[in-house]
């Protein structure tokens, strides 16, 4: 299954929105597209997660080099909207306590 | 190769019998040629040529505007020609990689090599598939002084080349440690300021590490967001799973692992394992964990190995044959 990444400006932050799901074939098109977001210093960067029906360990390891890139560029991350079977992994991984995970609802819904 | 070399004559001879009659059996030979040709490593503008030479001297009044398309023909497959060569080197050098990454994979295999302990009173089955060539799975067995048996059950974040790579770093980071120093959260807060220290900023390590002894039959663990496993309790026949808290190995600088203990009586079973294990698909879908539990509980009156066995051949058939994540299965049950 192919993941979809589309970018949304939103007032003082910007918003990632993922579709699909992130494993080993989709990852590198993730950690490129987010990187070059938060590489961009001081950026707060949202990634809404609703639509992301499963994601591996590989995914896990974009988030965390992201994570580690947001921080070496003042940047902000947060993951939010993840389902169940998504946050069971960053529940068992311990990242969920590293991680900034939110529900949140976006404008213009 | 050389033109020359290509039997002109029969290529000849085909052709025109080809045009005389357009049968099947001209075609037929034209395959078997053709697949002469690619055996031969006998390029296309030279197949080409062949075919301008053969039409010469069939038709030596051959109009000047035929003999020039044909000459244009030719100039375009040269280039064909080149790509055409540019991928047989690539093929041959695939071949090549192949066969060095099966040495690697020996290499690996040698390197990360640990028997299975014998331990008196303690029935061990243990089994780790590779999905690919190179395992991204890790088990480690360390016996200790009075019978104590250290068990290390890990996956590293991607898989293939780099992660058995990493493999091998923690393999010998854990060698070189004093045994008074393989406490379960001590162990796993070195090793996670090692990884941290060493891989790449998108990979990790999950580890699950556990100490048993059987002096007064405990089980020490901790673990680094590993997959939970499961422990049998034989005098109420219930599962359950290990719950740990422990942040996966590579993040932080600093990770501290809380430790646990859990009491092992006569007939409890350790069930350790990797997500490639519970993260199983039949068809699209995942199976649950729970499945996992039910497998082992139609093969638990067997020897722990044979358990772990058939466990693995249910999974390999339910994916038909072909593991999409590395699988390693430990069961510990104790005897005695």
């Amino acid at each position: 299954m192919d993941l979809s990444i589309d970018v949304v400006n939103e007032r003082d932050k910007l918003i990632a929105v993922l579709v699909g799901e992130v494993d080993v074939y989709t990852a590198p098109k993730l950690k490129e597209s987010l990187l070059f977001l938060v590489k961009k210093e001081q950026t707060m960067l949202e990634v809404d997660m609703t639509g992301v029906s499963y994601m591996d360990s590989t995914g896990l390891g974009v988030i965390i080099s992201v994570l580690k890139a947001a921080k070496e560029h003042e940047s902000q991350l947060r993951l939010s909207n993840l389902q169940d079977s998504v946050m069971r992994l960053f529940h068992i991984t311990g990242l969920d306590k590293v991680i900034d995970i939110s529900v949140s609802i976006r404008e213009g819904r | 190769m050389d033109v020359a070399k290509i039997d002109i004559n029969s290529y000849r001879d085909l052709l025109k019998k080809y045009i005389d009659h357009q049968d099947e059996s001209s075609l037929y030979g034209a395959e078997q040629m053709s697949k002469a040709f690619i055996k031969n490593h006998i390029l296309p503008d030279e197949i080409v040529s062949l075919h301008i030479q053969s039409l010469m001297e069939l038709y030596p009044s051959l109009s000047q505007d035929i003999q020039n398309s044909m000459r244009f023909l030719l100039e375009t497959m040269i280039y064909y020609g080149l790509a055409h060569q540019e991928y047989q080197a690539l093929r041959e050098n695939q071949l090549a990689l192949r066969s060095e990454i099966s040495l690697a994979a020996n290499v690996q295999t040698t390197l990360l090599k640990t028997d299975k302990p014998d331990i008196e009173g303690l029935d061990i089955g243990v089994i780790s598939m590779p999905a690919h060539q190179m395992n991204g799975d890790y088990y480690h067995f360390i016996k200790g002084k009075q019978d104590s048996l250290g068990i290390a059950v890990a996956d590293v974040v991607g898989k293939g080349i780099p992660a058995a790579l990493c493999m091998s770093m923690i393999k010998y980071s854990m060698d070189i440690l004093e045994e008074e120093a393989m406490m379960p959260a001590k162990i796993l807060k070195y090793l996670n300021r090692v990884v941290e220290r060493n891989v790449d900023a998108s990979m990790f390590i999950t580890m699950f590490y556990a100490q048993y002894t059987p002096t007064d039959n405990l089980l020490r663990y901790a673990s680094a967001g590993h997959e939970p496993g499961f422990f049998y309790c034989a005098q109420t026949d219930t599962f359950s799973e290990i719950e740990t808290k422990g942040l996966v190995l590579g993040v932080l600088p600093d990770s501290a692992y809380p430790s646990y203990e859990q009491k092992i009586n006569k007939g409890d079973m350790i069930i350790l394992l990797t997500d490639g294990v519970t993260e199983c698909r039949r068809g699209n879908e995942f199976i649950k964990r729970e499945e996992v539990l039910d497998v082992i509980k139609q093969y638990m009156h067997l020897p722990a190995q044979d358990i772990v066995n058939h466990v693995y051949k249910y999974f390999e058939r339910l994916q038909d044959f072909q593991l999409r994540d590395d699988f390693t299965l430990v069961i510990l049950r104790r005897e005695v």
